[in-house]
């Protein structure tokens, strides 16, 4: 059988003057699937969102959404996309419900459908309450649910997430996420934007992973994470001389030390037998232990090894971030 | 989905319509809900009426052929200045719309791209012409009698229509140049500041220097100006109200494209 690809995008090549933004990206989306677009500041994501989404021009490659050529049948295309933008776009005078009645009609929605579908989405959307209050009164997250809602409106069988989150707070960008999911399980393709790599993880089918207009790794999520490996067991002791005598027994197995904070990272190839084993040998000459964790390899650590850099967390504390953070120091 | 949803299937021009109608809606609220324009709307016009006729009149009526009383002399020209300088808000909304990405939402819809300017621009003339009848009111209350009858008002009802339209447009054209919205206000205030007052508005040409002469009594806004006094004052009108006519029609055959032309181009780059 023939893979149903819904967008379909081929060496495509943007530049601004004489700056190349994205410089021969392809992928496809299935149908009923979610592309998460993950990379840094800068490495090209909105301007390949606006591309397929009509909004900007692109000189070379091809574009299809739907079977329709982004830049001659720009209106079809324009017919079967919902597109959320970084930046909150809604009417803030209108109130949460003629924001979307307005937008509907627009997609060429009857009354009455735009009407019965602006009452369903706002109860999806928690916003009944606030339904009838300008949008400039609302919070961002209230905001963001509407600005989401409003590209739904028409039920469009693709939709353009483009960095969701960004900005949210920590309980918003969640809420976000479980509509997000409810939409993907209605069969609905998505295409992703995201810095976050939680995001990514918790969401797409596929990652494609670009950093300075160029697909540097794609996969799922699972893939990415083998491509850097094993878990780590991260030991924590209470002095100097308790970790240097855990770093002696435990051996090459270590690689890791941090002298300062007396931890010291095991990689660990299966999980069960190996951790009883580590615990063993430190129990085995008397060695205090005073925490410890299990790390399984995260998207941050493929991002890192993909481009020397360290992608931006959701969870600045998160432990993940931590061990990203002294892998480079190493560097 | 509770059920299925339904699309219109009317002819596309019908369908560019009505987004105009939605469109126009949409800016209709704006400025029903933007209270500080609003009450701008309101008290400029009779701010600027009562201050012009106590202050200039004494001094400018001397200048006028006896008979004729500043402030019927200068009913006209108020009014077209305050609708040229009310035509800004067109560019502050075409400016605010293009920087909060509202815009970018509309160009990704199946929508004609022209109807947000359209929204716009109608909505102005609501704007204006509320701005325009209170300001006769005051006038009347103030002591200003016209000579004009039912034909010639909508005579003056026509010709001021039609200034705003250019106007607006003229004005919609800046609000897709400007970067900011403070750019728009110093931009439409360098145009429209001299246009309104080297002309006849306030007071008559014949006491400015040769040059400014020649300009004030060629320029559009004169002609729009002259046309409108002598329909109200049952003066002989001339060529007046032709050339108003002309000019506006010229301002919206150029403008209307242009603005149209510059506003897709401006995020698509």
């Amino acid at each position: 059988m023939k893979r149903d690809n819904v967008i379909e995008v081929k060496d495509l090549y943007k530049s601004y003057g004489k700056t190349e933004v994205l410089k021969g990206v392809s992928f496809n989306v299935e149908r009923g699937s979610m592309l998460a677009l993950l990379g840094p500041n800068g490495a090209g994501k909105t301007t390949t969102v606006r591309i397929l989404s009509t909004l900007l021009d692109h000189e070379q490659g091809t574009v299809t959404v739907e079977g329709h050529d982004v830049t001659q049948d720009a209106d079809k295309v324009r017919s079967v996309i919902g597109l959320t933008g970084q930046s909150a776009a809604v009417d803030e005078l209108l109130t949460g419900r003629e924001n979307l009645v307005m937008m509907g009609r627009l997609y060429r929605l009857t009354k009455d459908s735009a009407n019965t579908r602006a009452d369903e989405l706002l109860k999806d959307f928690d916003l009944v309450k606030a339904g009838d209050r300008p949008a400039k009164t609302y919070s961002g997250g209230m905001r963001r649910r509407l600005d989401l809602a409003v590209s739904l409106i028409a039920t469009p069988p693709v939709i353009f997430l483009d960095e969701p989150t960004t900005g949210l707070d920590p309980r918003s960008r969640l809420t976000m996420w479980e509509i997000i999911k409810k939409l993907m399980s209605n069969g609905t393709t998505i295409l992703l934007t995201t810095q976050y790599l939680e995001e990514a993880d918790q969401l797409a089918d596929q990652i494609i992973v670009i950093d300075g207009g160029k697909v540097i790794a794609e996969g799922t999520a699972k893939e990415l994470k083998s491509k850097v490996g094993k878990d780590r067991l991260e030991l924590t002791f209470a002095s100097a001389s308790a970790l240097e005598k855990a770093a002696a027994a435990l051996g090459k197995k270590v690689t890791d030390t941090n002298d300062k904070e007396y931890t010291l990272t095991v990689v660990i190839e299966d999980t069960n037998s190996d951790v009883r084993k580590v615990l063993d040998a430190l129990n085995d000459r008397k060695i205090q232990l005073v925490s410890m964790a299990v790390h399984k390899p995260t998207l941050d650590d493929v991002f890192l090894s993909l481009t020397g850099k360290q992608a931006k967390t959701a969870q600045a504390d998160e432990p993940t971030d931590k061990i990203a953070k002294k892998k480079k120091g190493k560097k | 989905m509770a059920q299925a949803l339904e699309f219109e299937k009317k002819p596309r021009i019908v369908q560019e319509f009505t987004d105009s109608l939605i469109m126009i809606k949409r800016s209709s609220r704006h400025i029903l809900r933007n209270t500080d324009q609003l009450l701008g709307a309101f008290f400029q016009p009779i701010m600027f009426l009562v201050l012009f006729a106590s202050v200039f009149g004494g001094a400018i009526g001397k200048a006028l052929p006896p008979g004729v009383s500043y402030l019927n002399f200068l009913m006209a020209g108020i009014i077209v200045q305050s609708v040229a300088f009310g035509s800004t808000t067109t560019a502050i909304a075409v400016c605010n719309d293009l920087q909060k990405g509202i815009v970018d939402r509309f160009r990704s819809l199946p929508m004609s791209n022209l109807a947000v300017l359209n929204g716009h621009v109608i909505s102005d003339i609501f704007r204006n012409t509320i701005s325009t009848t209170i300001m006769i009111i005051v006038g009347f209350i103030m002591g200003f009698r016209t000579q004009a009858n039912f034909v010639e008002w909508l005579a003056i009802i026509g010709i001021l229509l039609l200034f705003t339209l250019a106007f607006s447009w003229l004005s919609a054209i800046i609000g897709v140049l400007s970067k900011t919205v403070e750019a728009v206000q110093w931009l439409t205030f360098v145009i429209v500041f001299p246009l309104t007052f080297a002309s006849s508005t306030f007071a008559p040409t014949e006491n400015m220097n040769r040059f400014l002469k020649a300009f004030a009594e060629n320029q559009p806004i004169t002609h729009v100006v002259e046309a409108v006094r002598a329909l109200m004052l049952g003066e002989p009108i001339g060529n007046h109200a032709w050339w108003a006519v002309v000019w506006c029609l010229i301002t919206l055959v150029i403008s209307i494209p242009i603005a149209a032309f510059l506003f897709k181009r401006h995020t698509a780059k």
